[in-house]
């Protein structure tokens, strides 16, 4: 009974000889939540435009609310709503007057819709705000509310929650699950862990590549095969220098105050004499947990 | 006694009714990396401003190795980098040509400039781009000249606002170890200290950030909320503080999870990612939460498959603390109106 939202089959896009989007496959279902990750110039972008009917592919076939994305792009365009972080919003405009005018070009003239976009968002008794007055997290709320405010089945967000501080990165994920939960399908792009974390699927691209997607943890499970460590040592560059030439370990990072490792052969015991021996100091070694950037490194590199 | 190289006492400043900054006293030791964090509008920025004296405070002061900021202004400069959020460069002119911009303006000779720019440029991994023009930069070799050109005087204090807004993880795993690598190697940034009256051994990086994963990489953090600092403490400390307080719970439909959680009255935060939920409890109810959740799910039609006590998060920290803080509210739709907050103001 589940509904596929987006349905991309070998979708390619090639600027000349270089290949921006390679042959990549994915479904997504009514009401997921999906993070797409990468870093610049992966082909993050470019999948999005296509899928948006903005951008032409080369190759292969997509589907988005049962909409061919080469043919009807006009009515995709028409159902999906967009929130990016540079998204303007008019500072010298009210809370309500911003909603009204976003919603005035889409043809949305329904004095009631844009209210129940202004509760949906938590922004009800805030209407003669001004924007500039905001902070960023509402702000943020307003900007959603705008992409909401033509009542789309499936929402593109970039980097939403850029700036805000945990509190209000949490308000808001909360409001995004309870669109989710309400049948609405989210593809956030995103560069922070914070915000990929909060995803029930998450993608990672790269080289126009789609290399895995999947839950966080799975991903963490199946790309983070080793142990993860933390080893609190001084001095630290020289505990990198030789935890990095040691055999088996397969990455070791500076992480602030120590050191994370990940390996799936070397023991806790075998570190901490390697180290000691060589004139490194132990204060201790801990079991860390796998993140999702341990993923993206693992994938990216 | 300690030789604390930043003494930043009871710092205030005000724009029109907005307290930016609300008594903030910090002490940094040298090779120290301190994290700002808060959200924008919780009065960073204002901070950074105020260590580098381009604000003056109404109340407090500020000594940067030794040097009072007030009185012995240019001194204490003398001794800070700093990178602004909007780090502007010359488009037009070479990587090199900015950082000789940047050194000579900083008042280093001909002399000097050159052989230490190549330095910096090899540290941050740029040397092979020095002719390249800026504006043909990615972001994140952009972000590396912007650190270089914050380097070149050889300060003995880098000021970071927000260096990875909008940058990929790899690239920013490589900023990371270079900040890394410049507090635990002085050598790079400062081989011969003409700093005379500080007996200093490695520089301090204060940055500042909105996110939890680079937070977690700093060596102690201050969380920054309307203008004050309400916890600091080392990362490993702060998560400490909430030993036995986050459940991480996974089942189906998630939803119904997720509802019966919120209903507990011992629960004080349910957080949704993605497959599993994140719940926060109150002190010393843990066990009987766990005991009493699987029951109260079963009875609501859910599936309860995994349930278990987790470290818990920065993020966990920062969301309990402010909301013990002041009288934020957990529920998504009714923010307070303290939560409303007024834009930091921009001066430049």
């Amino acid at each position: 009974m589940t509904e596929s939202v987006i349905v991309v089959e070998n979708l390619t896009r090639k600027f000349g000889d270089f290949v921006a989007v390679d042959h990549i496959n994915f479904e997504v279902q009514a009401g997921e939540v999906v993070g797409y990750l990468g870093p610049n110039g992966s082909g993050k972008t470019t999948t999005i435009r296509m899928l948006l009917g903005l951008l032409k592919p080369s190759d292969g076939k997509a589907t988005v609310l049962g909409y061919d994305v080469f043919k009807q792009s006009e009515a995709i365009r028409a159902r999906v709503g967009y929130m990016s972080q540079k998204f303007a919003i008019y500072d010298d405009l009210t809370t309500l007057e911003n909603l009204t005018f976003y919603g005035g070009v889409y043809g949305i003239n329904d004095k009631a819709r844009i209210q129940r976009t202004l509760e949906l968002v938590g922004l009800k008794g805030h209407e003669k705000t001004l924007t500039r007055d905001m902070s960023t997290g509402w702000r943020q709320r307003l900007s959603l509310g705008i992409a909401l405010v033509h009542e789309p089945k499936l929402l593109f967000l970039d980097e939403p929650t850029s700036g805000v501080d945990p509190t209000a990165r949490r308000a808001f994920w909360d409001l995004i699950y309870e669109l989710a939960e309400g049948g609405v399908t989210i593809l956030v792009t995103t560069h922070y862990m914070d915000e990929a974390e909060y995803c029930e699927r998450v993608g990672v691209m790269r080289d126009g590549k789609l290399l895995a997607m999947d839950t966080p943890t799975n991903l963490k499970k199946s790309i983070i095969t080793g142990d993860v460590w933390e080893v609190y040592a001084h001095p630290l560059e020289k505990g990198l220098e030789i935890l990095a030439s040691m055999d088996g370990v397969e990455r070791v990072g500076l992480a602030g105050d120590h050191l994370r490792v990940i390996s799936s052969k070397v023991r806790k015991d075998a570190m901490q004499s390697l180290l000691s021996r060589d004139g490194v100091s132990v204060e201790r070694i801990e079991r860390g947990e796998p993140t999702l950037e341990d993923v993206f490194l693992a994938l990216a590199r | 006694m300690t030789n604390y190289l930043v003494q930043a006492t009871n710092l205030q400043k005000h724009f029109g009714a907005t307290r930016a900054v609300d008594e903030v006293s910090l002490q940094i030791k040298s090779g120290e990396i301190y994290g700002l964090v808060g959200s924008d509008g919780a009065g960073k920025t204002t901070t950074m401003r105020l260590l580098v004296g381009a604000l003056l405070p109404d109340k407090g002061d500020v000594t940067i190795c030794g040097y009072d900021l007030r009185k012995q202004t240019e001194l204490a400069r003398s001794t800070i980098g700093y990178l602004s959020q909007r780090f502007s460069m010359y488009e037009d002119l070479t990587v090199l040509e900015n950082i000789r911009f940047f050194a000579e303006i900083r008042g280093l000779s001909s002399t000097e400039w050159l052989p230490r720019s190549m330095e910096i440029l090899e540290f941050v991994g740029l040397d092979k781009f020095k002719d390249r023009r800026a504006g043909q930069l990615s972001g994140g070799m952009k972000q590396k000249l912007g650190l270089a050109s914050a380097l070149v005087t050889r300060p003995q204090l880098l000021l970071l606002d927000e260096p990875t807004t909008g940058v990929d993880p790899v690239t920013r795993q490589d900023f990371w170890q270079l900040v890394i690598k410049l507090v635990s190697q002085p050598a790079i940034a400062n081989p011969k200290s003409q700093i005379q009256n500080h007996e200093s051994d490695g520089v301090s990086v204060i940055i500042s950030t909105p996110y939890m994963d680079e937070a977690s990489r700093c060596h102690r953090v201050g969380f920054m909320k309307q203008g004050k600092i309400i916890a600091e403490d080392t990362p490993s400390n702060l998560r400490a503080r909430f030993n036995n307080r986050v459940l991480e719970l996974r089942g189906n439909p998630i939803n119904t999870l997720r509802h019966v959680a919120h209903q507990d009255e011992d629960v004080e935060d349910v957080a949704a990612f993605g497959d599993k939920l994140h719940v926060r409890v109150r002190e010393g109810k843990s066990s009987l939460i766990m005991k009493r959740l699987p029951k109260e799910i079963e009875s609501a039609g859910g599936v309860l498959t995994e349930l278990r006590a987790i470290p818990s998060t920065l993020e966990d920290v920062f969301i309990a603390l402010s909301e013990s803080d002041s009288n934020v509210s957990r529920h998504s739709n009714t923010p307070t109106s303290g939560d409303v907050g007024v834009r930091e103001v921009n001066n430049d």
